[in-house]
């Protein structure tokens, strides 16, 4: 879909990013940019800092050196009241899903609006129970709490709470992981649908071999500290290093290479 | 076909009543009955003029003809949209004719999109009579839970009596390590605090009685006085209610953490019995700890009343010493150091059973901290109220 818009907006630029914690390093230099409208895949393998870069993204971490620009704004010479806006413009999913376990779906759902519009309570609640069904929950799913919840459940409703003031932009933190294969295809389909209805900007962080098939417009594989290589399927998939043969090219990967086309 | 995507410099900042906030305006139409002019942006955060235009204006219309006007609505994001279709649901309940227009191809998108998903009218209004009988319910709820929770606390208790009978067929099955472990815990750490506890408390007993005495003459009594206070009550309560909110909230929170991270499950499944390797060691422990803390209560305490008895009754420290040999029956701080192990049972008792009892979510780890703590600084009190009825009927 994005690929055949003419000039590509950037909305979010990471240019020479370094990060190191203590003495490792996790990021060196490493640079990437997402285009407006695109579902965009962080891949690499555990403690290649997939999930450090989203952090970075989302400011809750702030990287040792370069800059990273979501939506026209640099992050790291951000004001209160723009990182306020900034952080009004976009809805994360995190891995665990991290639903205030005090609060029903409905109440967690609700939390945005609540905090920072006006709506009468009647209008709120409409919107939520839309946003509930929109992820394809069951109706009486609204009033259970996160403990009562399967853990695909658990997933669609951060994403019905990330989703609720209408984001730009969608972050999801290995979203399909702990999912069956089932329930992982129906999230995938869900995260596409919910773009093209919504025209929304996604980047998720993944090592799911199958999202990266079906749904990733454009990804950007980290290893060795940088991004090794950054482009569609087609473009990554024949580049030599040696990683992102592992990737492709291993026992899972082939599998899915010889079927997948 | 995206349905919303605003242009990025256009929405930089938007400023409370800025003239990007949503606005809705009544007149009256020209042909017939009303229009509603909408303007603006009608995102999630600049809605609050128009909702309170259409809360005051809703009401007024009834039975009419209403025209909507979006041709001066730049954006449109959901919550926008579902504002105008809860109003619009309200105005059709009122009898109003309703025509739209000026709407953009983008809000059209948007209102088909939402009606895929609109939620019905919520069907579960309580009736009256449910509302009324709601208190009832809830109390009926909070008796059965307490039942259960006795029924569970017995199932408790009688898996540890298994236990400990066990244990003390087959000592050397005892957990040792742990219980030292425990011990360190539980009593040297706590050390700093009931110093401090009790040397106050001995301080405090000793001022207050002070000014009584002074006014007979009778300063020499100060020494039985607190002899007697601090070894057979106050030492055993503080030091007991003191580990209850140390000792046994910990107990309850590292119980519950372990639950919540699987390793109790885990243990099962190894064959580990967790009584035997966590409730026991902690109990035994605890038991232990508790009677060695008091004593040295006791010796803080006394000596807080000889600081005060010293500096304002001006006794000197061996007349003190020497009196609290001769008057002060040895009996009393017996019974103070009896109570312990009973206290001690108590506390690590409710602690590890409510540990176990938390549940899958993280909230549950607070809420039966809280239970575990209350339960057993009220217990101890209980008990020690019924061993002061219990050895005054005996004479002692």
């Amino acid at each position: 879909m994005s690929s055949e818009t003419a000039a590509p907006t950037e909305v979010i630029r990471v240019r020479e990013v370094v990060t190191r914690f203590g003495d490792n390093l996790v990021h060196d230099r490493v640079s990437l940019s997402v285009r407006q409208g695109e579902i965009y895949g962080l891949m690499g393998g555990s403690g290649s800092g997939k999930s450090t870069l989203l952090r970075e993204m989302i400011l809750l971490l702030r990287p040792q050196s370069g800059s990273i620009r979501v939506l026209g704004k640099e992050l790291d010479r951000i004001g209160r009241a723009e990182a306020a806006w900034l952080r009004r413009q976009w809805g994360v999913l995190f891995q665990s899903g991290a639903l205030y376990s005090s609060l029903t779906v409905a109440e967690n759902v609700a939390m945005k609006l609540r905090e920072y519009t006006r709506l009468p309570a009647a209008v709120i609640d409409e919107i939520v129970r839309m946003k509930i069904r929109m992820v394809g929950l069951p109706d009486h799913a609204a009033d259970l709490y996160p403990a009562e919840l399967s853990g695909g459940m658990v997933k669609r409703a951060s994403l019905a709470r990330a989703l609720a003031m209408d984001p730009r932009l969608l972050f999801l933190d290995e979203p399909t992981s702990g999912l069956d294969p089932i329930g992982a295809e129906a999230f995938d389909r869900l995260i596409l649908e919910l773009r093209d209805m919504l025209g929304l900007t996604v980047v998720m962080v993944t090592h799911d071999l199958d999202s990266i098939w079906t749904i990733v417009d454009r990804f950007a594989v980290l290893g060795d500290h940088r991004v090794i290589a950054e482009g569609t399927l087609e473009e990554v998939i024949h580049q030599p290093h040696s990683i992102i043969r592992q990737f492709f090219w291993g026992a899972r990967g082939r599998l899915r290479s010889a079927h997948g086309q | 076909m995206a349905i919303r995507q605003p242009d990025l410099e256009q929405e930089a900042f938007p400023a409370k009543g800025s003239p990007l906030a949503a606005r809705v305006r009544l007149e009256a139409d020209p042909e017939e009955g009303w229009r509603l002019y909408c303007s603006g942006s009608w995102l999630a955060e600049r809605l609050d003029a128009a909702v309170a235009t259409l809360k005051q204006v809703a009401g007024r219309l009834r039975d009419t003809r209403v025209v909507w006007d979006f041709s001066a609505v730049s954006q449109m994001d959901s919550a926008g949209m579902m504002l105008h279709l809860h109003y619009r649901r309200r105005l059709e309940q009122q009898g109003c004719r309703q025509e739209f227009l000026g709407r953009s191809q983008e809000q059209q998108e948007l209102e088909a999109l939402l009606l895929r998903y609109l939620p019905g009218e919520r069907g579960r209004r309580r009736s009256i009579a449910q509302r009324l009988l709601a208190p009832l319910a809830a109390l009926g709820r909070t008796v059965l839970q307490g039942l259960r929770d006795w029924r569970a606390f017995l199932a408790f208790l009688g898996e540890n009596a298994v236990v400990l009978a066990q244990s003390l067929l087959h000592p050397l099955s005892l957990r040792f390590d742990a219980i030292a472990k425990n011990i360190e815990d539980a009593g040297v750490r706590a050390l700093p605090i009931i110093t401090l506890t009790s040397f106050l408390i001995g301080v405090v007993i000793a001022y207050q009685g002070a000014v009584q005495l002074q006014k007979f003459g009778a300063n020499i009594f100060i020494v039985d006085m607190i002899g007697i206070s601090v070894t057979r009550e106050l030492a055993p309560l503080i030091t007991a209610i003191v580990v209850a909110g140390r000792t046994g909230s910990s107990y309850t929170a590292q119980l519950g953490v372990m639950k919540i991270t699987e390793e109790i499950d885990a243990m099962k499944v190894m064959g580990f019995d967790p009584q035997r390797f966590l409730v026991l060691p902690r109990i035994l422990a605890l038991m232990i700890a508790l009677p060695l803390m008091i004593f040295f209560a006791d010796l803080v305490g006394i000596f807080g009343g000889m600081v005060v008895a010293h500096l304002h009754l001006n006794l000197s420290w061996s007349e003190f010493i020497h009196r609290l040999q001769n008057v002060v029956a040895v009996k009393h701080f017996w019974i103070g150091i009896f109570k312990g192990p009973f206290f001690a049972w108590l506390i690590a008792v409710v602690g590890c059973f409510r540990g176990l009892q938390v549940s899958r979510d993280t909230e549950s780890i607070g809420y039966y901290t809280t239970v575990s703590v209350v339960n057993s600084i009220f217990l101890v009190i209980a008990c020690d109220a019924l061993f002061s009825v219990v050895f005054t009927e005996l004479g002692i």
